[in-house]
């Protein structure tokens, strides 16, 4: 049966093309993948190869022909003893099937609108009655990963001086000794290696918690934090999940300069795929770590060493979890809605305590997860004080206090009293000396300063 | 490329011979349709081919058991067909559409199956190695006795995350085969031109891992070497490393220029080196078969490749809410 040959598509983007020399001509016996032609193409001239066995009955397109579209017929193959002159070339049927396959883009579907106003889960994360027990944040995430650890045998923990050195900031002191090496697992300095490995276990159907000494490290291994755990499932078609955690310090500590202080919450919150934490108290630690373990999906968990060692109340209940996703109002108030998280928060609560002494009455919310995150608390919150204040560590440049002010502007325009204010850490590296770093960093005074400017005090 | 040793007589049974000439030639022939597919603009975007080298992944699955896991890079259709994957299904997804093994959101180079131990399918370059010896550590925790055949080109074996795994499939005895593809050819540039070693699976000896070459054009080369890897795996005794000389007829992706290398040179591999036409031969001259078996079995996989391509035009494109699903679990 007589084939026509196509003028094909030799690259993503290519409609047409010169059909620049015939390599074969008519009477020709051709066999699979012997060159028949060469075609310009916008990048390049490529050879272009048979595909099917045949006798070339009929060249339909001179060489030198310029403007050749994708899909005409170029020539005509047949078996032997036919006759080419009886096939009627069926071109514009041929290109119209091809151009017709993929269905015409329809219009995308709208995004759900946001409702008016939004429903915000405002429960408890724990009983009103739960006995307290003042506990460090450094403890509290220890006892996170023991807990998680001692109810689920696939749960480990990987990462540099986890193990005998009893983890670089002491975050996973005598989990060794509870769990043993083949669960708490000292890697060599190697973040982009052991990422990739603990990010392969997760697919084998391990639950792996991976310690980044610091953050910044993790920018040696971001590719299989973002190419490979967070967009997996998508690209599998929902088959391939990836429980993991990835966790250590973020942020600036004191005096370790530019390459050591950065704050990553708004590189990762823009992936789709990953979960973004960043606790401020013990609690908070605690129960988030714990969901985070337990979710089936990779979860960035973005810790402080200078909170580290800060204490809090803690709830002893058993089964200490907090849902992510779910901001917490730390303070009411009526007069301003100051949103932060992480460290940011205790900027935010100072501010907000001596603003008190000027008679505002600041609401203080920690968004505790940054992705997926609780816009309805914020847009809530706003609704009813008109004003809003974002206090984060990171640079003002595509900010986490940016999303948030375009979400409010659009969701909540006509509520708002005042422009929003996005306080960030300054536009520098990170400096060394004590008073350039300092200058470098947001401040209490700072928060006050913003929620009098659009309080208009 | 390693010449074709004729001197010793394969070990093989008739129904081995005809199995991997059926798999090899339904690579093939399934490549060609997925590149005439390709020119008549019904696949989109990037989409490597895989002729040539059919021998590697045929002789390997050849070697590997029920729950062993594999992974490779986006030159990965191949790999998917011969662990059993639905030919239809990895059709569809190079056309996009609702019946492909990712409901057409992965494409080519993005593909899994939970099923047949494919984890991938991924496009970027020794990404999937410290993947695959991650899937391998898993298999260790669990210890279960499975083994992982990690793929990679000599391409990606400059890439640094390769000898990070190294280190660590070494020090923690992981079961593990790491399979060099070496097709020559990185993309456009010549492994002279790229890497300072003839031999790559020399880097392996820095860390202690165990390796050798292969014939990539000799499935029953491969398959022995297969053996040997995995039950060094099986056996407790850690990672080997299988470099797998083989050879890619076509450009590197579909819009490749072929300026790199002379015609000659294919021409020369395709007539003197062919796996398919080195098991077409055993087969024909140890009268394992004859030439209308073959016949037989060039129709049958001509059909299935025939209607894995019917099924993928004619498989809908995803439905639009599709874009919003499995983003998270």
């Amino acid at each position: 049966m007589a084939t026509e040959i196509l003028m094909p598509a030799l690259s993503p983007t290519m409609e047409e093309g010169t059909l620049a020399k015939w390599l074969v001509k008519e009477g020709d016996t051709v066999s699979s993948g012997d060159i028949l032609a060469e075609i310009e193409t916008d990048k390049a001239t490529m050879e272009f190869e048979a595909v099917d066995e045949g006798i070339v009955g009929k060249i339909l397109i001179a060489e030198g022909t310029e403007g050749v579209k994708v899909n005409t017929p170029i020539a005509i193959l047949v078996e032997e003893g036919e006759d080419a002159s009886t096939v009627t070339a069926t071109a514009p049927a041929a290109a119209a099937e091809a151009e017709a396959a993929p269905a015409a883009v329809e219009a995308p579907a709208p995004a759900p609108a946001a409702p008016a106003v939004p429903t915000v889960d405002l429960s408890p994360d724990w009983p009103a009655d739960a006995e307290m027990k003042s506990m460090t944040v450094r403890e509290a995430l220890r006892d996170a990963m023991a807990e998680e650890m001692r109810s689920d045998e696939d749960v480990y923990l990987m990462g540099e001086e986890v193990g005998e050195y009893q983890g670089a900031y002491k975050v996973s002191q005598g989990l060794l000794d509870e769990f043993g090496a083949k669960r708490v697992i000292d890697t060599p300095i190697t973040e982009h290696g052991f990422t990739g490995i603990a990010v392969g276990s997760a697919f084998g159907g391990l639950k792996p918690i991976v310690e980044f000494m610091t953050f910044n490290f993790a920018m040696q291994a971001i590719d299989q934090i973002i190419n490979s755990a967070a967009k997996t499932l998508y690209m599998s078609g929902g088959q391939m999940g990836c429980p993991i955690v990835f966790r250590g310090p973020n942020g600036a500590a004191a005096r370790v300069a530019a390459q050591h202080s950065q704050d990553y919450a708004a590189w990762y919150m823009q992936i789709p795929g990953l979960k973004v934490v960043m606790p401020y108290s013990a609690a908070d630690a605690k129960g988030l770590l714990k969901s985070a373990i337990r979710d089936p999906n990779p979860v960035v968990f973005l810790e402080n060493e200078i909170l580290y060692g800060r204490s809090f109340d803690v709830p002893q209940v058993d089964d200490l979890t907090v849902p992510l996703g779910k901001a917490r109002i730390w303070r009411e108030g009526t007069d301003v809605t100051i949103v932060s998280f992480g460290i940011g928060m205790q900027y935010a609560l100072e501010a907000a305590d001596k603003l008190a002494e000027d008679g505002i009455s600041a609401e203080v919310i920690d968004l505790r997860t940054i992705r997926p995150m609780d816009t309805g608390a914020i847009i809530n919150s706003v609704m009813k004080t008109n004003r809003l204040v974002t206090v984060e560590e990171g640079w003002p440049q595509g900010s986490v206090g940016s999303y948030i002010s375009s979400v409010v502007m659009q969701e909540a325009f006509d509520y708002l009293d005042a422009p929003v204010i996005t306080l960030t850490g300054k536009d520098v590296p990170m400096p060394y000396a004590a008073n350039l770093e300092k200058l470098a960093l947001i401040t209490t005074d700072e928060v006050i300063a913003a929620v009098k400017q659009v309080t208009y005090r | 490329m390693a010449a074709r040793k004729t001197t010793k007589k394969p070990n093989v049974s008739a129904e081995e011979l005809k199995t991997y000439y059926r798999e090899m030639l339904l690579i093939r022939r399934f490549e060609e349709k997925a590149g005439q597919l390709y020119g008549m603009g019904l696949i989109g975007g990037f989409c490597h081919l895989y002729i040539g080298q059919e021998a590697v992944v045929v002789g390997l699955e050849a070697a590997a058991e029920d729950g062993d896991k594999r992974i490779t890079s986006y030159r990965d259709h191949g790999h998917m067909l011969a662990c059993g994957m639905d030919p239809g299904g990895v059709m569809a997804e190079l056309t996009g559409r609702e019946g492909g093994l990712s409901k057409g959101k992965g494409g080519s180079m993005h593909m899994f199956s939970k099923e047949k131990h494919f984890y991938g399918g991924h496009g970027i370059v020794g990404a999937q190695v410290p993947l695959g010896a991650g899937l391998a550590f898993a298999d260790k925790y669990k210890d279960n006795g499975r083994v992982t055949f990690t793929y990679f080109g000599d391409g990606a074996a400059n890439q640094g995350q390769v000898y990070e795994t190294f280190n660590m499939a070494a020090i923690w005895q992981l079961p593990v085969v790491f399979v060099i593809e070496n097709n020559q050819y990185a993309m456009g540039t010549a492994q002279s031109r790229s890497t300072s070693t003839k031999d790559i699976y020399h880097r392996g000896e820095a860390f202690g891992i165990p390796g050798e070459i292969v014939n990539g054009m000799d499935v029953l080369a491969v398959k022995e070497a297969g053996e040997k890897a995995v039950a060094h795996c099986r056996a407790g005794k850690g990672p080997y490393i299988l470099e797998v000389k083989t050879y890619r007829y076509r450009g590197h992706s579909m819009s490749d220029p072929a300026k790199y290398r002379t015609r000659e040179e294919v021409q020369k591999v395709r007539e003197q080196s062919d796996p398919i036409e080195h098991v077409r031969e055993l087969l024909l001259t140890g009268k394992h078969a004859t030439e209308d078996d073959l016949k037989a079995i060039d129709k049958e996989i001509k059909e299935v490749v025939n209607q894995a391509a019917e099924f993928a035009k004619e498989s809908p494109e995803p439905s639009l809410d599709e874009l919003w699903t499995d983003i998270y679990a």
